[in-house]
């Protein structure tokens, strides 16, 4: 097992980040017959294993590159267990193990390698969390945590990058006046927003969402998922949710898993329309899940 | 018609067996306010009687004059500025030690049997009979560290009392800090180190302050190890100042000299045959429980001051 996934790496060093998408079935009639996706992270057959169970098997999949990739699936078929390889999180916890490797590009490094450092992936790749966790700090401070460990005191350099993360998450405007309150003052959306600057604060290469409006009401959803799809073309959004409308509205590309495995990976407007598999077409109608 | 009567009687049913219930929970209601009424009702009859019995005794020169022969005489000033320092080098002895053996069994001990093995024996430290500290402390810091009776002994004997209950406290503040609060900090990229210090120990500070005031104020009234190591029961000087005239201002001295506490003094007076004695201990038991009550109001305090700040 090991060799086959080493020589399998070996081989994807010298894939070249521009690549044709053989998998991806496009419709007949699509004048984009010919596109060609931009990977930014190539995973090949993940593994992943919580002691002796087997959570995730041989998934492969290509993240392409500024686009939102969603994830969807049945509670339990594990797209957050997935989602949280690409940063590492399962390393915090004890008997955690990966196989395989998520290859990021352009530079080739395999996330989940054992020679990585967990910490260097999560300099790179952020995250936002299933419920808004804001630091019990100011809202300031809660933006500039993630510059501060990398190492930036200069105050107006921070204060630049607070504002420019701000207005990217959609939240500078609500927020300008009273950038030194507590971020527990704010309101759930706010907070999730508060989150999402957090995060792109730190330039990170690939963005994750764990369903991150799962504890929201519809008007702060639809205020995230509005961002989300301006975030497009800035930053690679991977995005779980248990929210198939969801992903329809906001996502390029939709993986559907089910018990662990990666079921049907396509173009979202045809995963949505007309998906080539008996299992996804019952899910996204509704018949299991 | 039939079927009215029915639901009637379901529903009749269903009121009296509510009522029932409710009744119970009403007893159990009263049965719960008795019994915290008589716990408090102990400890105030106790108190009451301490301040009774040593009322005539509660006079500024009480906290001024030396124990003396003649118990009109007689005053707490050795025993409460002993108790004072020693709580001193107890908090700065126990509260880093134990702080930092929490974080490291909370944040970074990977679960396993070993840390299970030593998270038992913290937990079962706490119960240790205390006279087993002060026996320990006798061989160990009298005679091997050559400490001899003095503050500096009694100060490490009671951190080494009190740190099982610091630690285990720090833990249940620093447990009490959620998990998604660190998925946050390490999101960002943030080492253990970092996570510790930026999130963890400032959200917990206050179960922190609590844990470790708690912890004093049963240092605080802990008789027994001070003994065992030897504290003197009757002592006419104080220890050395720890500040001086003459550069560099502060001495240590005070560690090495011999103390008594209050503790010790009330023990003394009360087995004195002389009753007017007893009023001073009376007395001296009241001005002790006054130092313990203080500290846990300002526990609650720091607590309640926490907990409006950070509100998770």
């Amino acid at each position: 097992m090991d060799s086959a996934t080493t020589s399998r790496a070996d081989n994807l060093v010298s894939t070249p980040a521009r690549i044709e998408v053989p998998k991806l079935s496009m419709p007949v009639d699509d004048t984009r017959k010919t596109r060609v996706m931009q990977v930014k992270a190539a995973v090949e057959n993940l593994n992943f294993y919580y002691g002796s169970n087997r959570a995730l098997k041989d998934l492969s999949i290509m993240i392409a590159d500024k686009q939102v990739t969603a994830l969807i699936g049945p509670s339990g078929c594990g797209k957050s267990t997935f989602l949280r390889c690409f940063n590492r999180m399962h390393d915090l916890q004890a008997d955690t193990r990966y196989e395989g490797t998520i290859m990021l590009h352009p530079e080739n490094i395999n996330l989940v390698g054992k020679g990585v450092d967990p910490i260097e992936v999560r300099m790179r790749i952020g995250m936002v969390f299933q419920k808004p966790n804001p630091f019990p700090k100011t809202i300031f401070e809660n933006v500039a945590y993630g510059l501060r460990l990398r190492g930036t005191r200069n105050r107006a350099v921070l204060g630049e990058e607070v504002e420019q993360a701000l207005r990217q998450a959609a939240l500078w405007d609500e927020v300008k006046d009273r950038l030194q309150d507590s971020a527990l003052a704010l309101s759930g959306g706010q907070m999730q927003r508060l989150c999402i600057a957090r995060a792109l604060a730190t330039k990170p290469e690939i963005l994750l969402f764990d369903e991150p409006t799962s504890a929201l009401d519809p008007i702060a959803t639809a205020k995230i998922e509005e961002l989300i799809s301006t975030l497009r073309n800035q930053v690679t959004v991977l995005i779980v949710t248990h929210n198939m409308q969801q992903a329809a509205r906001v996502s390029d590309y939709t993986a559907f898993m089910y018990l662990g495995e990666l079921i049907e990976f396509d173009d979202a407007a045809k995963i949505f329309t007309n998906p080539s598999k008996k299992a996804t077409e019952d899910y996204i109608t509704g018949r299991y899940g | 018609m039939a079927a009215k009567g029915t639901t009637v009687n379901a529903l009749a049913s269903m009121r009296s067996d509510l009522s029932r219930r409710k009744q119970l929970d009403k007893v159990f209601a009263i049965v719960g306010l008795a019994v915290m009424l008589g716990c408090l009702l102990i400890l105030l009859v106790l108190f009451v009687d301490l301040v009774r019995n040593g009322w005539p005794r509660l006079t500024y020169e009480f906290f001024t004059s030396f124990p003396s022969r003649r118990a009109a005489n007689a005053g707490i000033l050795a025993a409460w500025v002993g108790t004072s320092l020693i709580m001193v080098v107890t908090a700065v002895c126990a509260v880093p030690v134990g702080v930092a053996a929490a974080i490291y069994l909370e944040e970074y001990a990977p679960k396993n049997w070993f840390s299970a093995v030593v998270e038992i024996n913290v937990t079962n430290l706490a119960g240790v009979p205390s006279i087993v500290y002060g026996l320990l402390a006798l061989g160990l810091f009298v005679y091997q560290f050559n400490l001899g009776q003095s503050i500096a002994a009694a100060g490490f004997t009671l951190a080494l009392l009190i740190l099982p209950v610091v630690i285990v406290s720090t833990r249940e503040a620093i447990r009490s800090v959620p998990k998604t609060i660190r998925e946050a900090a390490y999101g960002l990229g943030a080492t253990r180190w970092e996570v510790t210090k930026d999130h963890v120990l400032p959200y917990s500070t206050g179960g922190i302050l609590t844990g470790m005031i708690l912890g004093l104020s049963r240092a605080i009234g802990e008789t027994a190890p001070i003994i065992t190591i030897g504290a003197l029961s009757f002592i006419a000087f104080l220890p050395s100042s720890p500040f001086t005239s003459e550069p560099p201002y502060i001495s240590f001295q005070w560690l090495s000299d011999p103390f008594t506490a209050m503790p010790i003094q009330m023990f003394n007076w009360v087995s004195r045959p002389d009753p007017k004695f007893q009023a001073n201990a009376a007395a001296a038991g009241a001005v002790l429980l006054v130092m313990t009550l203080l500290m846990n109001g300002i526990a609650i305090w720091i607590r309640y001051r926490f907990r409006k700040k950070i509100n998770w």
